[in-house]
Order: C-alpha cells, then sequence, then structure tokens
C-alpha cells in the first residue's frame, strides 16, 4: 500500500475516533461548560484530522487549496463560536443548563414573588 | 481506498446521528445547540469523506458551506439569550432584573 | 492490506431516515419554544444530507444556507421577541388538534400512496431536459431547467420574493415609514461576537459569489448564493457594525427589483427578438442568462437580508426584549 493511502487511513481514523470521543464527551460530562470544552476541542480535532488525512487525496491544486480552506474557516468558526457560547452558558447559568417549562401557570409564579413584597 | 473512505463516512454521520439524543435529552438548550454544532462538524467531515463516491466538487461546496453557516446557529442562540427576558429570569444572576427583587436580597 | 469492500449505503439511509423522523415528531410534540428552533436548525442540516444522499446537492445547499443560517436566526429572534413564558392565547382545544392531526397524517399517507406507486423506472423529464441541454451552454442540468426551460416559474419566485419584502415592511407602524429595521439590533456585542463578524463576512461574501458563479455547471446558482450574501449581511448588521438601509432608501429598493425587472425586461425582449416571452436569442443565450443570473443574485441576497432584518421600527420599542405583559403582571 502507498504511503499516501497509508496516511489517509491513520489519519482518518484518528479523527473518527476524536468524533466518537466528543460525542461521548456530550453525553457524559456533567454540565454545560464541560461538554462545550468537548465539543469544542474535539470536534474540531476530528474535522482537523480528517481534513490532514484527505489532504494526499485531493487534486493539486485547488483541490488541497480548498479543503485547507475549510479547515481555517472551520477551526476560526470554531474558537469564536466556542468563546460566545462560554460567555452566553455562563452569564445564563439557571435558564439554560436544565429545562424548565416555558409556560408557567399564568400569574402564580409572579403572585408568589410578588406575595413576600407585601408581607413584608 | 474509497471503500474505507466511505465507511469511515458513514461511520462519523452515525456517530453525530447519535448525537442527537442529546437534543431530545437536553438537559437544557445550551447542550441541545453543542448537539446541533456536532452534527454540522462532522457533517462537514462526513460530506468530505462521502463526497469521493458522488461528485467531489459539489460536496465540498456543501461542506464549505455548512462549515461557514455553523457558527450562525450559535449566534443565532447568543443573540436569543442577549439579554435574559424579565419573566423567567431568576433574581440571583444580578443581570438586571426589573422592579421585583424579593425582599430576602 | 486491500481496501475495504463498500459499504452498503443502507448503514446511512436507515439511521438517517430514522432521525429525520424521530427529530420532525419531537419537534412537534415538545412544549419548549428555543428548544424547538435549535432542534429544526439541527433538522435542516438531517434533511440536507438527506438531499445529498438522493443525489441532488442543489437543494441540499438552498437547505444549509436558508435552514442553517437565516431560519434559525429569524425564528430565534422570534422567540425572543415573544419572550419565553408569556402564553400570548390558550392553546388549541383537543379536537382541533386531533383534526390538525389527522388531516396531516392523510397528506402524508396520500403522499407516500403516490410516492410508492409509482411505475418503475418512474416517468421523468431527465432525457428530454439532458438531450437539450446543449443549446443553454450550461453544465448544471437543474440551472438549465430554471434559467431557460422553466424561466417563468423562475421569475413569479423572484416577484413573489420582492413582494414579501413588502408585505413585511407593511407591518410597520405608521410613525416608523422611513426609518430603519431594528430586529436584529439587540445590543452591544460580546468580542466573540465581532470577531465572528469581521471574519466571517469576507469570506461569506467570497463563498456566496462562488456559488453563484459555480452554478452554470455545478450545483450552486443565484438562489444558493443570494442566500449565504444575506447570511452575511444579517451578521453584519447583527454585530452592529453596520446598519440596515431605511425602508425609503432608493438604492435598496432598486436592490430589491433589479433582479426581477431585468429578468421581465429580457423576457419581453424575447417576444420581439426570439418568437416566445422568456425566449432567448441562440448567439447572446449564455450572455443574458449571466446577466439575468447575476441581477437575480443581487436581488435575492437583498431580499432575503431585508426580510430578516424586520419592518421599520421606532428606536427604543420592543426590540429590546422585554415584552410589555410580563412588567405589568410583575409590577401589578
Amino acid at each position: 500500500m502507498s504511503l499516501a493511502n497509508a496516511f489517509t487511513m491513520v489519519f482518518v481514523s484518528l479523527g473518527a475516533l476524536a468524533f466518537f470521543a466528543s460525542w461521548v464527551g456530550l453525553l457524559r460530562f456533567p454540565d454545560a461548560l464541560s461538554r462545550l470544552h468537548a465539543l469544542s476541542k474535539a470536534d474540531n480535532l476530528g474535522l482537523g484530522l480528517v481534513v490532514v488525512g484527505l489532504l494526499p487525496q485531493a487534486s493539486w491544486p485547488f483541490g488541497v487549496l480548498k479543503l485547507v480552506a475549510l479547515w481555517l474557516v472551520s477551526v476560526l468558526i470554531g474558537g469564536a463560536t466556542g468563546q460566545m457560547l462560554a460567555g452566553v452558558i455562563h452569564a445564563n447559568a439557571g435558564q439554560i443548563s436544565d429545562d424548565r417549562e416555558t409556560r408557567p401557570d399564568t400569574g402564580a409564579k409572579s403572585a408568589a414573588r410578588a406575595n413576600p413584597e407585601t408581607a413584608s | 481506498m474509497t471503500g474505507f473512505l466511505l465507511t469511515a463516512g458513514v461511520f462519523i454521520l452515525l456517530t453525530v446521528l447519535l448525537g442527537l439524543v442529546s437534543i431530545l435529552r437536553g438537559p437544557g438548550d445550551a447542550v441541545r445547540l453543542m448537539a446541533v454544532q456536532l452534527l454540522g462538524t462532522g457533517g462537514v467531515a462526513a460530506l468530505l469523506l462521502l463526497g469521493s463516491a458522488i461528485d467531489l466538487t459539489a460536496t465540498t461546496d456543501l461542506a464549505l458551506v455548512l462549515a461557514l453557516l455553523s457558527g450562525f446557529a450559535a449566534v443565532a442562540f447568543s443573540v436569543a439569550l442577549g439579554r435574559a427576558p424579565a419573566a423567567s429570569s431568576d433574581d440571583r444572576h444580578g443581570s438586571d432584573p426589573p422592579d421585583d427583587s424579593p425582599a430576602g436580597d | 492490506m486491500p481496501g475495504l469492500p463498500l459499504p452498503d449505503p443502507r448503514w446511512a439511509d436507515v439511521p438517517l431516515a430514522l432521525a429525520s423522523l424521530g427529530l420532525a415528531l419531537w419537534l412537534t410534540l415538545t412544549r419548549r419554544d428555543r428548544a424547538a428552533v435549535i432542534g429544526f436548525t439541527g433538522y435542516g442540516l438531517l434533511v440536507g444530507l438527506v438531499w445529498v444522499r438522493l443525489g441532488s446537492v442543489d437543494v441540499a445547499l438552498t437547505e444549509a444556507a436558508l435552514g442553517g443560517g437565516l431560519m434559525g436566526l429569524l425564528l430565534l429572534i422570534a422567540v425572543r421577541r415573544l419572550g419565553d413564558g408569556t402564553a400570548l392565547s390558550p392553546p388549541p382545544a383537543l379536537l382541533t388538534r386531533l383534526l390538525v392531526g389527522l388531516l396531516c397524517l392523510a397528506v402524508t399517507l396520500g403522499l407516500a400512496a403516490v410516492v410508492l406507486g409509482l411505475p418503475s423506472p418512474a416517468p421523468s423529464l431527465v432525457e428530454a431536459v439532458a438531450q437539450h441541454q446543449a443549446l443553454t451552454e450550461l453544465g448544471n442540468p437543474v440551472a438549465a431547467v430554471l434559467i431557460a426551460f422553466r424561466a417563468v416559474d423562475t421569475l413569479l419566485e423572484s416577484v413573489v420574493l420582492a413582494l414579501a419584502v413588502i408585505v413585511l415592511w407593511s407591518f410597520g407602524a405608521d410613525r416608523a415609514w422611513g426609518l430603519r429595521p431594528r430586529a436584529l439590533d439587540i445590543g452591544p456585542p460580546s468580542s466573540a461576537l465581532l470577531l465572528l463578524g469581521r471574519l466571517l463576512p469576507p469570506v461569506g461574501l467570497i463563498v456566496g459569489v462562488h456559488l453563484f458563479w459555480t452554478g452554470a455547471d455545478h450545483p450552486g446558482g443565484p438562489f444558493q448564493g443570494g442566500a449565504v450574501l444575506a447570511a452575511m449581511a444579517a451578521l453584519v448588521w447583527l454585530t452592529r457594525l453596520g446598519e440596515p438601509p431605511p425602508v425609503d432608501d432608493w438604492l435598496t429598493r432598486l436592490g430589491i427589483v433589479v433582479g426581477p425587472l431585468l429578468f421581465l425586461v429580457i423576457g419581453l425582449s424575447g417576444v420581439v427578438v426570439a418568437d416566445a416571452f422568456l425566449g432567448y436569442p441562440e448567439a447572446f443565450t449564455k450572455p443574458l442568462i449571466l446577466l439575468i443570473e447575476t441581477a437575480k443574485t443581487l436581488s435575492i441576497a437583498v431580499a432575503l437580508a431585508l426580510l430578516v432584518a424586520g419592518p421599520p421600527e421606532l428606536p427604543g420599542s420592543m426590540s429590546t426584549g422585554q415584552p410589555a405583559t410580563t412588567e405589568s403582571r410583575v409590577t401589578g
């Protein structure tokens, strides 16, 4: 088997493994921020490994350039998105890390909140 | 080589499809969004791998569009939560709640 | 070691189909608006992959550009404005819901019966298109059908888009006429969002133009290119790196109509020059098609971006995200 094919097989397999790890992390980590960590590191790594693995198979020059451009775009977006999501998760910790009903009983919740004020 | 690439593509696709379980389960919308992101990135990888069997130029273009717009869901999500709406925000965050701070502060 | 044998495509098809159905079911049943919108974005990606599997990358591109980009943004902004927790009206009665469900089921079963009952091989116009495609000098059969063989449909679609913008603008308050749309004016962007707003649009511009240009011979075309360009414009407006134009700006209005107008003019001139409405004279087919498609891309991009930007609004109105009803309930 040629060197290029061996290279591709190794890197693509590693990439697939990274995606699997990302999925496991998403499912099993305890809270939103650590899941975000799993997501942004592992799946960008997976994509990078897959792209690197595909480089020997791509046509030169435009195929290779397109792949590299795609990878660069993903990395940049992934980094910025990870930061942005982390900020959002941190600022809205209560609301989006668990599921609460979006339609509470009309009036009951706010009445309960208003009562301590009027009672005190 | 084609057989290997296709198998790897299918494997990655199946993995990120399993991530959809996270959409259903949650808990919380942040995890759901992350599952969508995973689907996007995994979709890009799967398309690149499966593209060798279909039409490589076209699938690479599609992968490029997916990669570009994968950030959009996250942008939309952060926009939707920009300022916590009054009704369901609890006061413990101190992120400017309107007049209803409870007496025990 | 020899390469692995080709995997059976059903390994990918069956999970894709099951996942799409399962997600669609969950989307219909869930009570949480924001979760449903996020799931809907994921659903768009799944459907895009299904289209690839069905061999139609053009449609997959449209699905990715619209579903992944613009629709998610539009819907999440709507969820934000409606507020998470206000029931605006009582939910429909059980009987209504049952009837709607039965109607949807009937439509689904009808479609399934039609598709599964097609004779095999199913009747199609693929050969007819392939025979005459050479006349249009386009390599992409989808583009040939859209711009040459069924140009009337495409013309009408581009007019519909312009009409949609007009209808959306009519939702603005009378006093707000002439002002800028503000639905995307959410607040100062975080630094990460600002980075995305500076990084993505130039790349998106190139990708959008590339998609339009490559549509002549490969999957792509004006709609896909225009959708990506619109998404980039929405991002720029979102991050406050630019502002949506006021609704009485003549240049914007020109941008919206130039596509359908040019298409119409060329179509009408075809009556004189080429014996048919929307006929193209043989010598000028490719240049005319390119001209129409360029104008179309511009109009689609402008119209879609304006559809996301919303109706004209007075500054300091609802878009700050605090629905009026909850405030009156809490302080009351």
